[in-house]
């Protein structure tokens, strides 16, 4: 496992509130891979931003991370000093933001953006910095790169600006880029371009992906492997192929069945009766358990941790392997 | 952006025409100045030898068009009570009057963006809690008040600093400055600040807010995710995008801070157009309040424009849209 680029373990992010403390992400853990796109899916509120946000360290106080490690590179980065994580944030891990249009400063030039963030990381020239602007942009697919980055963000366009945002978020090479819904603000004819750049400029610079996404479609295009979220828990996670084939955990199943398909002959597309827990009130046991169609006791009263299961770890009684030998 | 500026100034004009006219008719109703001119002993051939000499006996109308003519031509009138010009009375008092009014400014400006700044990286903080808290003071207090209670304290009891007047001056040109003698610079230290410290604590309370805001953005957001350092995060980033809002409020506060001057300057004794105007009053002195109204309005008007341009100068996306105004 030399290859293993950022590994999550346990981790526990809170929220301590009026009516006591709100814990937003319950013991997550899973590996990145070196150059690999992982995708992470879920309902809003099932933890996906926060789980990027946990990553680069900036989660809004009062949140906090409460339990877990997080260790890109085999060294340690959730309890890094302000300072310290700074230099990893942009040089080490990048992000990129839902919104193209509010995450660009209005009052600056592309340039001085971008100028800004590659001396910021890395000790070149002003001149070289800008040469290597240009070249980022002319990379992530603008126009005329030369001439407009002195443009200031309102004259370009929405899907333009995310290319923008993507250029600054490639700028110090980093190795690991998360993309929190990059696409979502989007026309749908710009998504798969967006996505498309993303994609090629990462694998080309070995840089690997954590792609947030609700879009079951983007995954399955993009992803090696998906992370399935619910309720601030791990559901499931696998290759990508596995699971959009054959799901295991019934929340799965129930979101890749609300997927429309061309060869689908019904009207009406499957839907998951209920709706997410708030995080006040998580039930016992499995988390998903009330909405469950194959719900059993032991869901009930005993929260499964994610196990083992072929390619795959499931966070499901189902699957336990005890209780399948016991069935037999 | 010429076009702008030309449309504007002709705006500026008509707001002018219009501030004259009101002040004129209200002065009708402050008094007869031939009373204050002639005392006691007059006799009726010598209020209508005075009132023709001054175009008192002429309608309201013909005087305040004769009034125009003056001020087109930069003739302001002779003061009623002094006979002299009254431009050369204003360009007299009126350094005293900047003088105060810069500083105060300055002083709002620099310390209120600071603390503004401050209390909001640091929102939790106590000392943040105690500057918002004694903010409250500053808002609420009356200036004459603040005033009184400054030279209590720093003049009476202390005697670090005078009490009043403006300390000695340096002719410079026709400015006349007590900014480069040591009693001039402790002379403008209490007025300055009580005529500031409601400015101050204004755009400080304004700055902070706008700045909290900023700092929940998307782009301060993704500002720290590029790991760009603190600094540059709030001070390049942060402030900037604070400014835009913070300068409308700062540009009519300075306005105010000219007009305000009136009480700092009466509590003060401050030799400034201020204290001018309010003896006028007393004697009815109708050219002087006329053209200190004028001038002030002049100034209203002239920070407005420059407010204005300082938009563009800031926000890139005005000079797309071609802004009109307000």
């Amino acid at each position: 496992m030399d290859d293993v680029l950022l590994s999550v373990r346990d981790l526990v992010v809170q929220f301590p509130t009026r009516g006591g403390i709100l814990t937003a992400l319950d013991g997550i853990s899973f590996d990145i891979k070196r150059g690999e796109v992982l995708g992470v899916v879920g309902e809003s509120g099932a933890g996906k931003s926060m789980t990027g946000a946990a990553i680069i360290g900036l989660i809004e106080p009062p949140g906090r991370i409460a339990g877990g490690q997080i260790h890109l590179d085999g060294e340690r980065i959730d309890n890094l000093s302000m300072d310290d994580m700074r230099a990893v944030r942009g040089k080490r891990i990048a992000m990129v933001f839902q919104d193209p249009l509010t995450s660009l400063n209005p009052l600056f030039t592309i340039a001085e953006q971008l100028v800004e963030t590659i001396q910021t990381h890395l000790n070149v020239s002003a001149k070289e910095a800008r040469d290597r602007a240009i070249a980022l942009l002319d990379d992530v697919g603008i126009p005329a790169a030369s001439r407009r980055i002195d443009d200031y963000p309102h004259q370009f366009s929405g899907g333009m600006r995310q290319r923008v945002v993507i250029a600054l978020a490639l700028a110090a090479e980093p190795d690991l880029v998360i993309a929190d819904e990059p696409t979502t603000a989007l026309d749908v004819s710009v998504q798969a371009q967006i996505i498309d750049v993303l994609k090629r400029l990462c694998s080309e610079r070995g840089a690997s992906v954590m792609l947030i996404t609700h879009d079951m479609g983007v995954i399955a295009e993009t992803a090696d492997r998906v992370a399935v979220l619910y309720a601030g828990r791990l559901a499931e996670i696998g290759p990508v192929r596995d699971v959009i084939k054959d799901a295991l955990h019934p929340y799965t199943h129930g979101l890749m069945g609300s997927i429309p398909t061309l060869a689908q002959e019904d009207d009406r597309l499957v839907q998951i009766p209920g709706a997410m827990p708030r995080l006040t009130d998580i039930p016992d046991g499995c988390a998903f358990n009330p909405r469950c169609d194959r719900v059993f006791d032991r869901c009930r009263v005993e929260r499964p941790d994610p196990m083992p299961h072929g390619t795959r770890q499931v966070a499901c009684w189902l699957y336990d392997e005890q209780q399948i030998k016991a069935a037999e | 952006m010429l076009a702008f500026i030309i449309r504007r100034v002709l705006q500026s004009v008509v707001v002018l025409l219009v501030v004259g006219l009101v002040a004129f008719s209200l002065f009708r109703f402050v008094g007869d100045p031939v009373d204050n001119l002639l005392g006691q002993e007059r006799t009726i051939e010598d209020i209508d030898r005075v009132r023709s000499e001054l175009g008192l006996d002429q309608p309201f109308p013909v005087q305040y068009f004769r009034f125009l003519q003056g001020v087109a031509q930069g003739n302001f009138g002779v003061s009623f009570r002094q006979g002299r010009p009254v431009a050369d009375i204003l360009a007299e008092r009126a350094p005293a009057t900047l003088e105060l009014a810069a500083v105060s400014a300055l002083f709002a400006i620099v310390l209120g963006i600071t603390l503004g700044v401050y209390t909001a990286i640091r929102r939790d903080g106590w000392l943040s809690n105690f500057i918002m808290t004694s903010s409250l003071i500053g808002v609420s207090l009356p200036t004459f008040l603040i005033g009184i209670l400054l030279i209590y304290v720093f003049a009476v009891e202390l005697g670090w600093l005078p009490s009043f007047g403006r300390g000695e001056t340096v002719r410079i040109g026709w400015w006349t400055t007590g900014l480069l003698t040591e009693s001039g610079l402790k002379a403008i230290i209490l007025p300055a600040i009580t005529l500031g410290l409601y400015q101050m604590t204004l755009i400080m309370r304004l700055v902070r807010a706008e700045m909290l805001e900023v700092l929940r953005s998307d782009y301060v957001k993704f500002a720290r995710a590029r790991g760009l350092n603190q600094r540059s995060v709030y001070f390049r980033h942060a402030l900037k995008n604070t400014l835009v809002p913070v300068i409308t409020i700062t540009g009519l506060q300075l306005g105010s801070i000219i007009a305000f001057a009136i009480i700092t300057e009466t509590v003060f004794q401050w030799p400034g157009v201020g204290l001018l105007f309010i003896n006028s009053i007393q004697f009815v002195d109708i050219p002087v309040m006329a053209s200190y109204l004028m001038l002030i309005s002049v100034m209203f008007v002239v920070i407005n424009l420059i407010v204005d341009l300082l938009y563009f100068a800031i926000d890139p996306r005005l000079s797309a849209s071609r802004g009109g105004g307000h």
